[in-house]
């Protein structure tokens, strides 16, 4: 059988690698992108302590799913965003879209 | 090493170097390739986590909503996509540094735990998590107020994209 | 000859135990035979769907169709295989050679995963998943990602257009399929599709959702991208959409993945709402269950084709207009009027729940078509008016020559 540490090396390997593309790309879609990949790796954490630690409550599965949602929401607006400056600026660049400095 | 283990083993290398080739790769469309592939090994973890529900809907969800909106995305500000600048900003190398201390401090801080090496309890044969999770979401004892709360704020998003992306003429 | 098919896997059982291999050994090597036999055989019926597809179409168009290569025409499926696998293979300059490549295999390979979760006969499963449903909503989407590769890859405007516009037709048409699925889902109380059809013992869910039914018909020929919803791969406007640039053996693949998926869809509505495998005499013969099977996948086939060849396509906008504006409405309606019925007659006799029920469809279905019809009248009074542009002139322009 796998145990536990297996899904939590994964889950935190998976996470890290979210961060960098969060912190160190340019363009807006691939931040999302991992935006989405550290969501992910939080929901195989929620799964897999529901399987392991409390198998009988079903709290773990039902966040999932709330994860789910929400980022489903997360991308539909996000992506709303990046077209919308895409059409005003003509750049999809994180660093390029600073209209705050205006 | 029993099977599951290795078939746990391959399934994260693949699910593994395909993150990285999402954060590393320089063409978008790719990089969103490489990203339902991801998705689909985070599906199979779901499967050898007896969460069979999750891993449906994690294809559903994530590979036949969020991945293709992100390739559409991608299309539609493709002249972006083309020019073939640098693809990271002045400071990933410290990304890079932030991203390796993280991953060593939750090991570090895992392993110190007690229940790191834990198996997994037996499932009963009677267990159904499917019905459990779907009563779950809708009981009022559980989880029925965030799950209308998500269906609030998914309209809210619905209604949210669809103003800010609205071309007006 | 009660049950074949559980005899073979008996006489299997007892040859690889002889050869003294592990149980756990001996469910995988089964497992894979058993994936081996339906993806052969689905193909096969695929070839033979080419015929079909020639065939009627000639019907329809009053011809007689391919009639030269051995009775009725019969072989001409094999020719044309091997026309297409003779031909040249091209890549396009500046494709994507992986994606490219990976394309075509992705859209007939999500097709032959439908058939997985499909019960041909009580004993012929592939996996009773619990959540067969979302499984092919799942997969469905699986299909569309090989469809947007092919647009992306090929680096031709044309195939990028039938890729935008196959983005925006799917995505969409899922909305309603959803929504739609769940009535069959919420009359069997599972979403295993093995279920389901075992809910429909006494009688077929046709009966108590015709508009599901219909809706699900409708959106699967959206999904399909078939006429009347083949802007895909429209030829008038962009050639041929996502597929422009495939040649031979490619294209041949995802011709192939067009027509199964037609069959896979057709069955898989056959299973939710016509029973599936159920008539007279399956129970005990299951090889009676996989005909009763096909014949009902093969006359929801049939209509496919009778509307693909019947109705004109639609532009873009009727197309989303359709969607919103009327499926997925309609589809909310149905799910919530099904769900208050369901929930109102707990207890009842089935042939008052079915009357009911059928009821219900046939008033939300005239409503509907009041409302169709005075939004028709004021859609034709609009048409009607004299449009501001192409006046005749004022006043007549005397010529030069008078």
């Amino acid at each position: 059988m796998i145990p536990l540490s297996y899904f939590l090396v994964f889950a935190a390997a998976l996470f890290s690698i979210g961060l960098y593309g969060v912190l160190a790309r340019r363009n807006a879609i691939a931040i999302l992108m991992g935006v989405e990949l550290m969501l992910n790796a939080v929901n195989i954490n929620l799964v897999a302590f529901w399987r392991y630690i409390t198998p009988t409550q079903i709290a773990g599965q039902a966040f999932a799913v709330m994860v789910f949602a929400v980022a489903a929401a997360e991308v539909a607006v996000g992506l709303a965003l990046v077209i919308s400056i895409y059409r005003r600026r003509n750049t999809v660049v994180a660093d390029d879209i600073d209209l705050l400095k205006f | 090493m029993t099977a599951l283990q290795i078939i746990f083993l391959i399934t994260a290398v693949i699910t593994l170097g395909a993150a990285a080739m999402v954060v590393i790769t320089r063409n978008l469309v790719h990089a969103a390739l490489w990203l339902i592939m991801t998705f689909f090994g985070i599906s199979v973890l779901y499967v050898l986590l007896n969460a069979g529900f999750l891993a449906v809907a994690q294809v559903v969800i994530y590979i036949g909503a969020i991945s293709i909106l992100m390739i559409f995305a991608i299309m539609l500000t493709r002249r972006v996509q083309q020019d073939f600048g640098p693809q990271t900003n002045a400071a990933w190398p410290w990304a890079l540094v932030i991203a390796a201390a993280l991953f060593g401090g939750l090991i570090w801080i895992f392993s110190g735990w007690g229940n790191f090496f834990t198996q997994a309890p037996v499932m009963g044969e009677r267990a159904d998590p499917l019905r459990q999770l779907g009563m779950a979401l809708v009981s009022p004892e559980q989880y029925v107020i965030p799950f209308e709360v998500a269906s609030v704020m998914l309209t809210a998003a619905l209604i949210g994209a669809i103003m800010v992306a609205w071309e007006r003429k | 000859m009660g049950d074949p098919i559980t005899a073979i896997s008996l006489w299997l059982d007892g040859l690889l135990a002889g050869w003294g291999l592990a149980p756990a050994l001996i469910i995988v090597i089964k497992a894979l035979l058993g994936v081996g036999a339906l993806a052969t055989a689905v193909l096969l019926v695929d070839i033979f769907l080419v015929w079909v597809e020639r065939k009627v179409v000639a019907r329809f168009q009053d011809r007689l169709g391919p009639n030269r290569l051995g009775p009725f025409g019969l072989i001409q499926p094999f020719a044309d295989v091997i026309k297409l696998l003779i031909k040249e293979d091209i890549t396009p300059v500046g494709a994507d050679r992986i994606v490219y490549n990976l394309a075509p295999i992705m859209a007939l390979a999500t097709v032959l995963l439908l058939w997985a979760v499909i019960p041909l006969a009580p004993t012929v499963v592939g996996t009773d998943v619990n959540v067969g449903v979302l499984y092919i909503v799942g997969v469905g989407a699986l299909g569309t990602l090989g469809i947007i590769m092919a647009g992306w890859a090929s680096n031709n405007k044309y195939a990028l257009i039938g890729a935008f516009r196959t983005v925006a037709q799917m995505v969409s048409y899922e909305v309603p399929m959803v929504i739609a699925l769940l009535v069959p889902v919420l009359l069997a109380r599972s979403m295993g599709i093995n279920s389901i059809v075992n809910a429909q013992d006494s009688y077929w869910f046709i009966l108590v959702a015709p508009i599901a039914f219909l809706l699900t018909l409708i959106t699967s020929i959206a999904e399909l991208g078939r006429a009347p919803f083949d802007l895909v791969e429209a030829e008038s406007e962009i050639v041929a959409g996502f597929h422009i640039e495939y040649t031979g053996m490619k294209f041949g693949l995802f011709y192939a993945g067009e027509l199964l998926h037609a069959l896979t869809l057709s069955g898989i509505v056959a299973s939710l709402f016509l029973g599936g495998w159920r008539g007279p005499g399956a129970e005990s013969f299951p090889l009676l269950g996989i005909v009763y099977f096909f014949a009902k996948a093969f006359f929801l086939y049939w209509v496919i084709m009778w509307v693909k060849y019947s109705l004109p396509r639609i532009r873009i906008d009727q197309m989303l207009n359709l969607n919103w504006k009327f499926l997925t409405p309609l589809s909310l309606v149905v799910l919530v009027v099904t769900a208050l019925l369901d929930k109102a007659l707990v207890g009842v006799q089935p042939w008052v729940y079915v009357l009911v029920l059928l009821a219900a469809n046939l008033v939300i279905a005239w409503v509907t078509l009041q409302i169709l019809r005075s939004r028709a009248r004021k859609e034709r009074q609009r048409v009607a008016e004299p449009r501001p542009i192409a006046r005749p002139p004022a006043a007549p322009v005397s010529s030069q020559g008078a």
